[in-house]
């Protein structure tokens, strides 16, 4: 289990994070939702181990994460699919997924989890040596997802997967979440999109400039009033 | 000119022109990841010439031995000058570094000047270098064969690294985005400290051969070559690794070929690099391989 406790993160006097616990148990799909600058790709980076001048408690099965550099985090088993995507338009598709087990050295596994996740984005294996900046947003971000499970990582983090999609191709990507962690992977979900990401989650938060201010299982925030009016729509 | 004349002064270019472009690697590279132009690249190659004149004279070690000693005493000083002057100002703008570098350069120079003197050293060569090798007509000196080839030999070297190695993907990777790049696993840090040492080894190389032939050593003989490869990586392109060969083979071409066909214009020789590179920056401001970004390394 990822557990944050209490975490405040600060960019030079702005307070950006004022306090935030989360728990991510093992398993399951915990999702974080909230408006522009609520915090939340914070949160990530955070853990990610992007963030040094912090403060609160970041533990994954117990052991202390708090002040770790991003590799030594992805080696205990963590990592972060980024907002944006970011792949490397200039390396090709499997270079991508190759730079995704940098941390890995069991070279027979890699090639088997290539293969893996061909299988679960069979369109990027038809694209397999193609320069990364030549796929459509779309493949990209299929190329994102299968580039951060190369890690071998338990869990997964995703800031806003489906940014700038089509709907159809939204719908795609959240079924592919669902399908990452019917094969065993921890999601930790980042989301504008908060219906699609409420209806996958097993436990959500949600952000308010910094704060939690809501929580629940993805059914109950659904259903609250206030996340209807303000994140749903209606 | 005859024929065999122009062959000699081609191969004469090729060879200044392949030292440049080792030197001019160092540049390219440090750039494509750090965005910081490296001023002590050029006490780099010095320093190379220097630690086998040392190797030689002070531990009387042999030829082969002291050149190898020397490249890697040099890579580790490469590494060094990031790790203390560079990766403290990695968050400060880039302006920061780039003053760094000015004052290492100064400092690396000085340094020499207390470690051996200011008087230009002879480098005794060894024997079998000094006997022109007959081609038909063409007359070469066996240097004028040799540093090519080994040149060819380095930078093939190199390709391999960075296009075959997993480090080298890694190089590629945060010349594009390091911090994607960190949160992927890779250990950026260690990555800049190779890239250094690379940089760094095929400078000193290029110092050694340089040493070997203009046999004179001084504390600032880096500054010329150092700033001509400078330009040649401008001019090839900077941040890409092919760029710089090219632009550094070029220049020497050109540098040699102009006053062999213009000797009038020799005393101008240096000034060559600098119109080339005002040439250059009018017509193709990215040099000539800088728009294939997908190179930057
Ligand atoms: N590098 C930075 N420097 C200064 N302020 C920052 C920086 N990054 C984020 N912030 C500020 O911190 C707050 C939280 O930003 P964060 O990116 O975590 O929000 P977010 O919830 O991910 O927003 P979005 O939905 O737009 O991605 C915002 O007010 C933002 O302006
Ligand atoms: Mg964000």
């Amino acid at each position: 289990m990822l557990k944050v406790q209490d975490l405040h993160v600060y960019y030079g006097g702005i307070h950006a994070l004022k306090g935030i616990s989360i728990e991510v148990p093992k398993g399951k799909v915990v999702t974080l939702i909230g408006c522009n600058g609520a915090g939340k790709s914070s949160t990530l980076r955070a853990v990610a181990g992007l963030i040094k001048n912090k403060k609160g408690r970041i533990t994954y099965n117990g052991a202390d994460l708090t002040s770790r550099d991003p590799v030594e985090i992805v080696k205990s088993g963590i990592v972060m699919s980024p907002e944006g995507r970011r792949i490397f338009p200039h390396l090709t598709v499997i270079e991508n997924l190759r730079l995704g087990a940098y941390s890995r050295s069991d070279e027979p596994q890699i090639l088997k989890d290539i293969e893996w996740i061909f299988e679960l984005f069979p369109k990027l294996k038809d694209r397999k040596d193609q320069k990364g900046g030549t796929l459509s947003g779309g493949e990209q971000q299929m190329l994102a997802l299968g580039r951060a499970l190369m890690s071998a990582a338990e869990v997964v983090m995703m800031d806003e997967p489906s940014l700038g999609l089509a709907p159809m191709l939204v719908k795609e990507v959240f079924d592919i979440i669902a399908a990452i962690n019917r094969q065993g992977k921890t999601v930790l979900l980042v989301e504008q999109n908060a219906f699609a990401a409420l209806k996958i989650a097993d436990y959500a938060y949600v952000l308010e400039v910094g704060a939690i201010v809501l929580e629940g299982t993805g059914a109950q925030l659904i259903a609250d009033d206030r996340v209807k009016s303000a994140y749903l729509g209606g | 000119m005859t024929w065999a004349m122009f062959v000699q002064h081609a191969l004469n270019g090729l060879t200044l022109g392949s030292l440049y472009a080792l030197i001019a690697i160092g540049y390219t590279m440090v750039y494509g990841i750090l965005r910081l132009i490296n001023f002590a690249h050029s006490e780099i190659f010095m320093l190379g010439a220097y630690f086998v004149l040392w190797g030689l004279t002070l531990f009387y070690l042999p030829w082969f031995v002291a050149i190898v000693v020397a490249i890697v005493v040099t890579a580790a000083i490469g590494i060094l000058v990031d790790r203390v002057a560079y990766r403290p100002l990695r968050d400060a703008p880039r302006i920061s570094a780039l003053i760094s570098a000015i004052g290492v350069s100064f400092f690396l120079q000085n340094l020499t000047i207390v470690a051996f003197g200011a008087l230009p050293r002879e480098v005794y060569r060894p024997a079998w270098l000094e006997n022109p090798i007959l081609m038909g007509e063409v007359r070469v000196l066996p240097l004028t064969l040799f540093v090519p080839t080994l040149s060819f030999l380095l930078m093939l070297g190199l390709v391999w690294v960075v296009y075959k190695t997993k480090p080298g993907l890694g190089m590629r990777a945060i010349s594009k985005d390091i911090e994607t790049s960190y949160i992927m696993g890779v250990p950026v840090n260690r990555i800049i400290s190779l890239t250094f040492g690379i940089g760094s080894a095929l400078a000193a190389a290029s110092g050694i051969m340089w040493a070997l032939r203009y046999p004179q050593l001084q504390p600032v003989m880096g500054s010329i070559p150092g700033f001509k490869a400078f330009i040649a990586a401008v001019f090839g392109g900077i941040g890409s690794i092919p760029g710089a060969v090219v632009g550094g083979i070029m220049l020497g071409v050109i540098e040699i070929m102009a006053v062999a066909f213009f000797p009038d214009l020799a005393g101008y020789r240096d000034a060559f690099a600098f119109i080339l590179l005002i040439v250059i920056l009018l017509i193709k401001p990215t040099g000539l391989m800088g728009a294939r970004l997908e190179d930057k390394v």
